[in-house]
């Protein structure tokens, strides 16, 4: 039984990852999920992160990081050379997430994207009644020192992966303390997927309004 | 983050005051006919003999034994004080209790390299076969043969597998060699602003010192020892390795446009700070180099060729040691392109690693003076190392 200390969005990630197995982590920060996972699941883990401050946690937590970008930092890596590759909150900080999604699904037997949802309700709220760009626990920063370049809502992401025939294999909402089950869209903060990239078409209504 | 670094750098310091050890340089002698030390050029070479030093203890399983290797002018004296001439080891603020190769958890070696001028064979030490320095008589030398003498020295030691083998610059190259030579003796492997191979630009640096000492009329075809050496040769060969060691910010820094002090007539005599300071390292730099020992160890660095004109990865294929890889931001000589080709084969190769470049504004130097990012991207890795090779703190009495 999984400690339930665990931040909720790392808990969902840890089920979809296979004991031993190699996990590949995309802009991995201070490597708190990569050591996570190596205590849970034992996995062979890599990261790939761009801020030496971070680097230097990751190596305190002994979890095998490159200093890179990971908008150019993937082409070394064979097909499928991993078992999981991870890109949690960082897809929509990266310049090209098309590039790197399409990198990521290459290099992985499966993907794991973890995005802020910038459709929240509080999010809508906040910008038709303030006027305001919206700051939420998902997305905490203010527009002039947000690392974020890209703000996309979980239908985007959907509506994306389908124009791109990458197949959804799961997804998980999340609010605050506890999984969404209706309206994703609107009510949670976090939208975690498990992607596959064979080509099949098969999204199906996965998030309603 | 921000915190932690700032306390180490104060028990750095403080550690520094407190812990000054005195050491003494060791030697082993081998290789003696007929059983020379067999050369990559096929020469053969005997007998040898290795100035080392060795620092902390070694435990019981002999596990815990850490090889560093030294840069182009280094020596064996990488810690501590120096029992004879009261001399700094060249990585003392990096080895020592407490230090990033803990002296209290870890035996560290280092030796001075084969070509060397400092207590190992090179072109300085008497050729037994006419009792004179061998001069250019000695053979060349590669990594490849410094590494492989050193290997006899670990055989010495009885140390079957060494926990680590680090160094910087040419030291790094050593590193590299050793884990490629001896996969099944290596544990982890730490190449510190370093390369797989010299470029053009290092090689051509290197040439242009090389050019300089054998300009010197002194030089006479290396047969010098017993008269007037080659000192402004090798000094002018030492200032610009010593340009290419610092980084314009890092020089702009230390000098500026300042003058000296004195005021004499124009003459062409230094004028500059930086005309003074480079003329005194270079000056110094005869009562403790050979410069036939500069030549062939320059020589050796440009020949160094990790991949063999093969991809990296295929050479790396199959290496169960992980890597800590380090660069610095402002190392033009070399920069830190070299060392991400390195990460890279990691990847490809499938070798747990690690590589950070870090941010510096000392250039090449930067190895030996940026003691406190290294020393916990060191401490940590090494602390992996250890518990995934359960290392134990048990000592023989």
């Amino acid at each position: 039984m999984l400690n339930n200390s665990i931040r909720l969005d790392y808990r969902i990630i840890l089920e979809h990852v296979e004991p031993s197995s190699s996990v590949l982590d995309l802009g991995c920060g201070t490597g708190d999920l990569l050591s996570l996972l190596v205590r849970e699941k034992n996995i062979k883990a890599q990261g790939i992160e761009i801020d030496d401050k971070a680097i230097f946690e990751c190596v305190e937590k002994g979890v095998g990081v490159f200093h890179d970008d990971i908008d150019t930092g993937l082409p070394e890596y064979g097909d499928k050379s991993f078992d999981t590759v991870i890109l949690h909150q960082s897809i929509q900080q990266v310049k090209r997430p098309d590039k790197v999604l399409k990198e990521a699904l290459r290099v992985g037997r499966k993907v794991i994207v973890g995005i802020p949802n910038f459709a929240y309700i509080k999010a809508r709220f906040q910008i038709f009644f303030t006027g305001k760009v919206p700051v939420t626990p998902s997305l905490p920063y203010e527009w002039h020192n947000t690392p974020n370049l890209h703000f996309l809502s979980l239908v985007d992401f959907v509506e994306y992966c389908k124009k791109q025939n990458i197949r959804i294999e799961s997804a998980c909402f999340l609010g605050k303390k506890r999984k969404v089950h209706i309206f994703p869209n609107l009510l949670a903060e976090v939208g975690i997927f498990v992607l596959a990239d064979d080509k099949q078409s098969e999204n199906t209504n996965i998030i309603t309004r | 983050m921000e915190k932690s670094i700032v306390n180490t750098k104060q028990i750095n310091r403080k550690k520094h005051q407190e812990d000054s050890f005195t050491v003494k340089t060791q030697y082993y002698t081998f290789a003696s006919p007929p059983d020379e030390l067999e050369l990559e050029s096929g020469r053969k070479l005997g007998p040898i003999t290795l100035a080392y030093e060795t620092y902390g203890r070694l435990n019981k399983q002999k596990s815990n034994a850490i090889l560093i290797l030294h840069a182009l002018t280094g020596d064996a004296h990488a810690a501590g004080i120096h029992e004879e001439d009261g001399q700094t080891g060249w990585w003392d603020n990096m080895i020592g209790p407490g230090k990033a190769f803990d002296t209290e958890k870890y035996f560290i070696i280092c030796s001075n390299v084969l070509g060397g001028c400092k207590g190992s064979t090179g072109p300085a030490s008497i050729n037994p076969r006419t009792g004179k320095p061998y001069g250019l008589e000695f053979p060349l030398i590669t990594v490849k043969d410094m590494v492989n003498a050193q290997r006899c020295l670990i055989d010495h030691l009885e140390i079957n597998k060494l926990l680590a083998v680090a160094g910087g610059s040419m030291g790094g190259m050593q590193a590299l060699q050793w884990v490629v030579s001896y996969p099944e003796r290596v544990c982890s492997v730490i190449p510190v602003a370093t390369t797989i191979t010299h470029s053009p630009q290092q090689i051509a640096f290197n040439e242009v010192g090389r050019q300089a000492i054998m300009a010197d009329p002194n030089w006479n075809d290396g047969d010098y020892y017993g008269k007037d050496l080659p000192a402004k040769g090798l000094s002018v060969a030492r200032m610009v390795g010593h340009i290419t060691y610092m980084s314009d910010v890092s020089m702009n820094e230390k000098f500026g446009r300042r003058f000296k002090n004195e005021k004499k007539p124009f003459k062409f005599s230094p004028e500059f700070e930086v005309e003074g300071y480079l003329q005194y390292r270079g000056d110094n730099f005869i009562s403790r180099f050979d410069p036939n020992s500069y030549l062939y160890i320059t020589k050796a660095i440009d020949y160094f060729d990790l991949a063999n004109g093969n991809g990296l990865y295929a050479v790396l294929k199959g290496i169960k040691a992980p890597f800590l890889v380090i660069s610095f931001k402002s190392d033009w000589l070399y920069p830190p392109y070299q060392s991400q080709e390195i990460a890279r084969a990691c990847k490809l190769a499938g070798i747990e690693a690690t590589y950070c470049e870090l941010n510096s504004n000392y250039g090449h130097d930067a190895f030996l003076v940026e003691v406190d990012e290294q020393t916990h991207m060191i401490r940590h890795f090494l602390k992996k190392v250890s518990h995934s090779n359960k290392v134990s703190e048990e000592y023989a009495e």
